[in-house]
C-alpha cells in the first residue's frame, strides 16, 4: 500500500522531533532522573493509601524546590506516574487490595491467581500488559497530540470555555455517581480559586482582610491537603486494619504460553483504555473498568467462566487499559491544556508550577519540553518493564512497611514539601485545612478531584469568559456562535446526563470496598 | 446530609453578598459559581443519598487530636526546626494509628532523623534541624 507523499514527510517529521528528545532525555543524569522517578512510582503505587495522584502531588513541591529544572522535574515526575501505574498492580495481586484505584480490576483476576499458587504468572502477565499499554499510548500520544495541537489552534474564548465545561461535565458525569455531587465539588474548587486579587481589576475577593490570601491559595497546598493530608484522617479512623496477610511469593519465570494465550486481551485492552484516557475526565480507572468487561464479553465458554476466578486475560486486559489511559490522558493535557484525570490534572499543575502553559502553542514554541517528555516516557516503560519482571520481590518487600511507619511518613513529607516551597507557616494551616475539606467530603461521597480541576482551571475560564463577552459586547449567545463550541457544549451535556442511563445498564461488578483508596 | 446541603446553600449566600464591594466584572463568574452550588445543594436535598457512618465518640475525639497536633506542627516548625516537632509529632500519628506507644515513639524518632537526613543531606532542601540559635 503506497501512502501519500505528505504522510512520508509528516513521518519524518515526528522521528526528528523524538530524535531531538532522546539527546535530551539519554543524558546521564535525565536517564537517573528517570530510574529513580520509576523506582519511587512503583513503590507510590504498590502501596495501598498513596497512588499516582498524591504520591505526584507530594512530590511536586520537593523536586521543585531541589531547583531542578522545567525538563528534569518533568521527566522525574512523568516517570514517577508511569511507576506508579505499573505498581498499582502488585498489591492488588498478592493483598487483593488495589495500590491505587485504577488497579481495582486486577483484584478481580489477580488476586485467585495469586491464591492458586500463580502470583508470579500474573504478575509477569500484568507487568507485560502494562507495558504493552503504555508503550502503545505513548506512540498513540506521539501521533495523536500534534494533530490535535492544530485543530486547537483555532479555538477562541468561547470554545475554550466550552471545553472546560465539557471537562467539568465528563469528569462529574463519568468518574462520580452522583452528578450533583460531582458539580458541587467543581464549583467548589471554581470558588476557591476565585479568592485573591481579581486579574483584571486588581481588586480583592474573598480574602476576608486576610493578607495571606491576596495572592490566591496555592494549588499545591490545595492538591497536597486535599489527597495526601486528607489521607491521614481516613487511616486514623480505620485505624490502619487493612494490612492483610499477603500471598507466598514463588520464583519469577516467564510464562511465555500465558503471555502469547492474553495478547490479544492486552491489545484490546489498550485500545479501549487509550481512548478512555484522551476522553477528558475518563481517566485510568474507567479504562481499565472497560478493557476488564470488554474481554469478558469477547470471550466465549468455558473461558468467560473463568473470569473472576483467575483468568490470566483479566488480568491482563485491565493492567493494559489502566496503563494506556494513562498514557492516552496526556494527549488533552498536553495540547488542550485541559486534564482527563486527577493524576493528569496534578501534572497540570507541575507544568503550572514551572511555567510552562500547555495548550496548542507548547508544540509550537517549546518542542523540547514536549518530545523530551515523550522520549522519556519510552525511556520509562523499558526501566519499569525491567524493574517490574525480574525485580519485582524488592517491591513486594516494601510493601510491608506497616502503615503506622508510612502515614506519618507521608504527612511529614506533605508538610516539608510546602514549607520548603513557600517558608509560610499560614500554607501549612491552610493545607491542614484542605485536608480536613478532603475527610469531609469523601465521607459525604462528593469526589475531590473536580476540586482540584476547578482551582487548576478557574481563573483561565473566567478570563476566557470575560473575553469572549468582550469580542461579543456581553452577547452571552457568543458562546455557542461556532461549530466547534456547539459541538463541544453539546458533548459536554452528554457526558454529564448520558451516564445516568448507563448506570443501570453498566452495573458495576463487586470488587473489595476499600475506602482508603484514592482517585485516580 | 439536609443539614450540610442547607449550610451551603447558607454559606453560598453570604459569599454572594461579599461581591458587593467588587465592580460589574469580577462579580459574574462567581454568581455563576454560586447558582450552581445552590442548586446542587437543592438537588442534593431532594434526593439525598444514603448516609455514611460517621465516626462517633471516641474517634472524632482521635480526629481531632490528629488536627491539633497537626495545626500545632504547622505553626512550630518554623521557629522550633524540623528535628523536634517531627520525631514528636509522627510519634504521635503512629500511635494513633499503630497504637503501640513504645513502637511509635521509635517510629517517630525514626522518620525524624531519617526525612532530615534525606530533605537536607541527600535533596539538600533548606531546613533547620534545631530550635533557632541552637546550630544547623
Amino acid at each position: 500500500m503506497a501512502f501519500p507523499p505528505e504522510w512520508g514527510s509528516k513521518i519524518m517529521e515526528t522521528l526528528a522531533n523524538l530524535a531531538m528528545g532522546f539527546s535530551i532525555a539519554l543524558t546521564p543524569y535525565t536517564l537517573m532522573l528517570a530510574i529513580i522517578g520509576c523506582f519511587v512510582g512503583t513503590i507510590i503505587g504498590a502501596l495501598p493509601g498513596l497512588g499516582p495522584s498524591n504520591g505526584v502531588a507530594l512530590l511536586i513541591p520537593i523536586s521543585f524546590s531541589m531547583g531542578l529544572d522545567a525538563i528534569s522535574a518533568l521527566v522525574l515526575l512523568t516517570s514517577v506516574y508511569y511507576g506508579a501505574m505499573y505498581g498499582g498492580r502488585i498489591s492488588s495481586i498478592l493483598l487483593n487490595i488495589p495500590g491505587d484505584e485504577p488497579a481495582m480490576m486486577t483484584t478481580l483476576d489477580g488476586y485467585p491467581m495469586a491464591k492458586q499458587g500463580k502470583a508470579s504468572e500474573a504478575l509477569v502477565v500484568s507487568g507485560v500488559a502494562s507495558f504493552v499499554g503504555a508503550m502503545l499510548a505513548t506512540i498513540g500520544l506521539m501521533i495523536f497530540a500534534p494533530y490535535l495541537a492544530r485543530v486547537a489552534y483555532q479555538f477562541g474564548p468561547a470554545e475554550y470555555f466550552a471545553l472546560y465545561m465539557l471537562a467539568f461535565c465528563t469528569l462529574g458525569g463519568i468518574g462520580s455517581s452522583n452528578q450533583a455531587k460531582a458539580a458541587m465539588a467543581a464549583a467548589i474548587g471554581l470558588g476557591i480559586a476565585m479568592i485573591g486579587l481579581d486579574k483584571t481589576t486588581g481588586m480583592p475577593r474573598f480574602t476576608f482582610g486576610e493578607l495571606h490570601l491576596m495572592d490566591g491559595v496555592d494549588f499545591l497546598v490545595a492538591i497536597v491537603g486535599l489527597f495526601a493530608v486528607a489521607e491521614v484522617f481516613h487511616f486514623i479512623e480505620s485505624h490502619g486494619k487493612d494490612s492483610a496477610i499477603g500471598v507466598k511469593l514463588g520464583k519469577i519465570l516467564v510464562p511465555w504460553r500465558m503471555l502469547k494465550q492474553t495478547s490479544g486481551a492486552m491489545l484490546r485492552g489498550t485500545g479501549i483504555g487509550f481512548v478512555a484516557g484522551v476522553l477528558p475526565g475518563a481517566g485510568a480507572s474507567l479504562g481499565s473498568f472497560l478493557a476488564y468487561m470488554a474481554e469478558k464479553s469477547v470471550a466465549k465458554g468455558a473461558d468467560k467462566a473463568s473470569f473472576g476466578k483467575g483468568n490470566p486475560k483479566g488480568v491482563a486486559a485491565p493492567e493494559a487499559g489502566n496503563n494506556a489511559a494513562a498514557g492516552g490522558a496526556l494527549v488533552p493535557m498536553l495540547t488542550l491544556g485541559v486534564p482527563g484525570s486527577g493524576t493528569t490534572a496534578v501534572l497540570l499543575a507541575l507544568l503550572l508550577t514551572l511555567n510552562i502553559t500547555p495548550g496548542p502553542l507548547l508544540f509550537a514554541e517549546r518542542p523540547e519540553v514536549v518530545w523530551s517528555l515523550i522520549a522519556s516516557l519510552l525511556i520509562a516503560n523499558v526501566v519499569l518493564l525491567l524493574m517490574n519482571v525480574p525485580m519485582v520481590k524488592v517491591f513486594v518487600k516494601i510493601l510491608s512497611v506497616p502503615a503506622w511507619v508510612l502515614l506519618p511518613g507521608v504527612t511529614m513529607i506533605a508538610f516539608v514539601g510546602i514549607y520548603s516551597l513557600t517558608g509560610s507557616s499560614f500554607d501549612m494551616l491552610l493545607m491542614v485545612a484542605f485536608g480536613v475539606l478532603g475527610y469531609v467530603m469523601r465521607k459525604l461521597g462528593i469526589p475531590t478531584v473536580p476540586v482540584i480541576l476547578g482551582i487548576l482551571l478557574g481563573n483561565a475560564m473566567e478570563d476566557n469568559l470575560r473575553r469572549a463577552m468582550v469580542l461579543s459586547n456581553g452577547d452571552w449567545w457568543y458562546l455557542l456562535s461556532s461549530p466547534i463550541a456547539i459541538g463541544l457544549w453539546i458533548a459536554a451535556i452528554v457526558g454529564f446526563v448520558a451516564p445516568i442511563f448507563l448506570r443501570r445498564i453498566l452495573k458495576k461488578p463487586a470488587v473489595p470496598h476499600d475506602p482508603t483508596l484514592n482517585e485516580d | 446530609m439536609l443539614i450540610v446541603a442547607l449550610g451551603y446553600i447558607l454559606s453560598a449566600r453570604g459569599i454572594q453578598t461579599s461581591f458587593m464591594s467588587d465592580p460589574v466584572g469580577p462579580r459574574v463568574f462567581p454568581y455563576l459559581v454560586a447558582a450552581v452550588v445552590i442548586l446542587c445543594s437543592l438537588v442534593m436535598i431532594l434526593r439525598p443519598d444514603p448516609d455514611e457512618d460517621w465516626p462517633a465518640g471516641p474517634m472524632v475525639l482521635q480526629l481531632g487530636i490528629a488536627l491539633v497536633v497537626l495545626m500545632g506542627y504547622s505553626q512550630a516548625i518554623s521557629p522550633l526546626g524540623f528535628l523536634i516537632p517531627t520525631a514528636i509529632v509522627a510519634g504521635i500519628l503512629s500511635w494513633q494509628i499503630g497504637g503501640n506507644p513504645v513502637r511509635s515513639a521509635i517510629t517517630g524518632l525514626g522518620l525524624s532523623v531519617g526525612l532530615f537526613v534525606l530533605f537536607r543531606v541527600i535533596l539538600g532542601l533548606g531546613l533547620r534541624g534545631l530550635p533557632a540559635g541552637m546550630g544547623f
